[in-house]
């Protein structure tokens, strides 16, 4: 796999989550009830980063939760002998919250239509919404996020990879080529 | 989700097959992974809908050549919570009783097409030769003497679970009392908490304990000596009629030796845990104060059967498709 290009700066993600943050704040008016879900792996830091940015907009932090949604899918893509189920962390009541779903990459809609199923398998939220910091393109189900940090139009030969601290060292997003 | 480029491995069934028959093919770190998959099964069972979408379009096949209610409902459970289709036989009343052949009966049963089978049979070899006639993957439900692979997870899953401060097998020493060489239960037992890394000391009267045992592996007539500095203490029902065939000389003289009793444990560690795999026969082999007191994690074994289960049948169909 080799390096394209780089879609987005540290600085110009930071600039992205920073507008993101506003937006969910003007669509929810105000961060009462809000609740933000991190999609197991960088969905997670995403989440933090975002209800960082909300306090710190409106003095209100919104509660966190994780998702690992490996039991919900529907595609497997990665086939192991030994798959790894992550845990999920929603320690709050789903019931009548406003959520934001985060993810790092919205790609065919198929982590989001099994985060979803899981969502609502925990209760019955007010509303749910969908974050992501990069939407690429070549959907499969009719599925579209409400906030977007960038469109960018790919290749299905082509990887976006999302870099986020604390799980990478440093943040951006990088477009890769897969060899052959 | 980091975006993936889905790219077509085209694996016969046949080779990504993996079977639960005993441990001898499972490494240490795949045996963590399940018990970490456990955790995760455990959750999905705490909440108000206590079911997830995993094995869907998945059929488990439970096959029971042996009476069995707790196991065959506890490997149901987990197969329908991860909404997997389950189908049952028991050999009771069916055409095995006709003479029919294990291989017949067997082929037989595999036009169901179930992608796993659990199978407890009474012939130590059954479930693995079962293995070797279908695609679908098997796990060993209890077969003879020989191995509980199931049973012995989740007794280790328990022990993880409720020994406090708990870090890992090493250095943690189980104790198992009772009638060992009939056991599969201790046998399981045995080899998996060795694979993890513990010590185990096997105690009983000499004609219930195996003549050899696996290096790190400690026999002992004496109850109090085999109890000393025990993490882990786990009791197995006297099986009466070995009482017939003169193994032991009285029913008596085996509860004054061997009972497990709030005296008896006074050695062990101060936070022992108190097992048995069931079903128990109060004031035999165990005191019903130790059987019901703070010790006793008998209740956990049984719930921990369902998420260690899950997340084995995960393991198998998921790695399987």
């Amino acid at each position: 796999m080799k390096l394209k290009s780089r879609l987005m700066t540290g600085e110009e993600m930071s600039r992205a989550l920073r507008r993101i943050a506003h937006e969910i704040i003007e669509r929810n008016k105000g961060a009462n009830g809000l609740a933000l879900v991190g999609v197991h792996t960088r969905g997670v830091p995403l989440a933090e980063r975002l209800a960082g940015l909300v306090e710190e907009f409106e003095g209100v932090r919104p509660v966190v939760g994780k998702l690992d949604i490996t039991l919900y899918r529907d595609d497997l893509t990665e086939i192991a002998l030994q798959p790894v189920v992550k845990r999920t962390e929603v320690p709050f009541d789903v019931h009548g919250k406003s959520i934001v779903l985060c993810d790092d990459v919205l790609y065919t809609g198929r982590t989001a239509r099994a985060a979803l199923d899981a969502l609502v398998d925990m209760g019955r939220p007010a509303v749910i919404q969908y974050a992501v910091l990069v939407d690429r393109g070549h959907r499969e189900l009719p599925i579209r996020a409400d906030y977007v940090g960038k469109n960018v139009p790919t290749s299905r030969a082509e990887v976006v990879k999302v870099k986020l601290v604390p799980v990478d060292d440093e943040d951006g997003v990088e477009l890769h080529e897969v060899d052959g | 989700m980091m975006a993936t480029v889905d790219i077509e491995i085209p694996t016969p069934a046949r080779e990504r097959k993996r079977n639960l028959l005993d441990f001898a093919d499972w490494s240490v770190a795949e045996v963590q992974a399940l018990f970490e998959t456990a955790d995760v099964m455990a959750q999905v069972l705490t909440r108000t809908i206590k079911k997830v979408p995993a094995l869907q379009g998945f059929t488990v096949g439970t096959l029971f050549f042996e009476d069995s209610t707790r196991t065959r409902l506890s490997f149901e459970r987990a197969a329908r919570a991860q909404s997997a289709d389950v189908i049952s036989f028991a050999a009771g009343g069916s055409s095995l009783s006709k003479g029919e052949s294990l291989k017949d009966t067997l082929q037989t049963i595999d036009q169901m097409q179930a992608d796993l089978y659990v199978v407890r049979h009474p012939a130590a070899g059954a479930p693995s030769q079962i293995a070797r006639w279908t695609d679908a993957a098997i796990v060993n439900a209890g077969d003879g003497r020989r191995a509980h692979p199931t049973q012995a997870l989740l007794d280790a899953y328990t022990f993880r679970q409720r020994f406090p401060g708990f870090d890992d097998f090493r250095g943690k020493r189980l104790a198992i009392v009772g009638d060992v060489m009939h056991s599969r239960v201790a046998r399981s037992n045995v080899e998996l908490w060795r694979k993890l890394g513990g010590e185990v000391v096997l105690c009983g009267p000499p004609t219930l304990l195996p003549p050899q045992v696996a290096p790190g592996v400690h026999r002992s007539h004496r109850l109090a000596e085999a109890l000393e500095g025990a993490h882990a203490v786990m009791t197995l029902r006297l099986q009466h009629e070995r009482m017939a065939s003169s193994l032991l000389p009285s029913l008596a003289e085996y509860v004054a030796r061997y009972q497990l009793t709030e005296r008896a444990l006074a050695g062990a560690h101060p936070e022992a845990l108190v097992m048995h795999p069931g079903p128990l026969n109060r004031d035999v082999e165990i005191a019903t104060e130790i059987a019901d007191g703070p010790r006793s994690v008998i209740h956990a074994q049984v719930a921990n059967g369902v998420p260690v289960r899950m997340a084995v049948l995960y393991t198998l169909l998921v790695g399987k498709r």
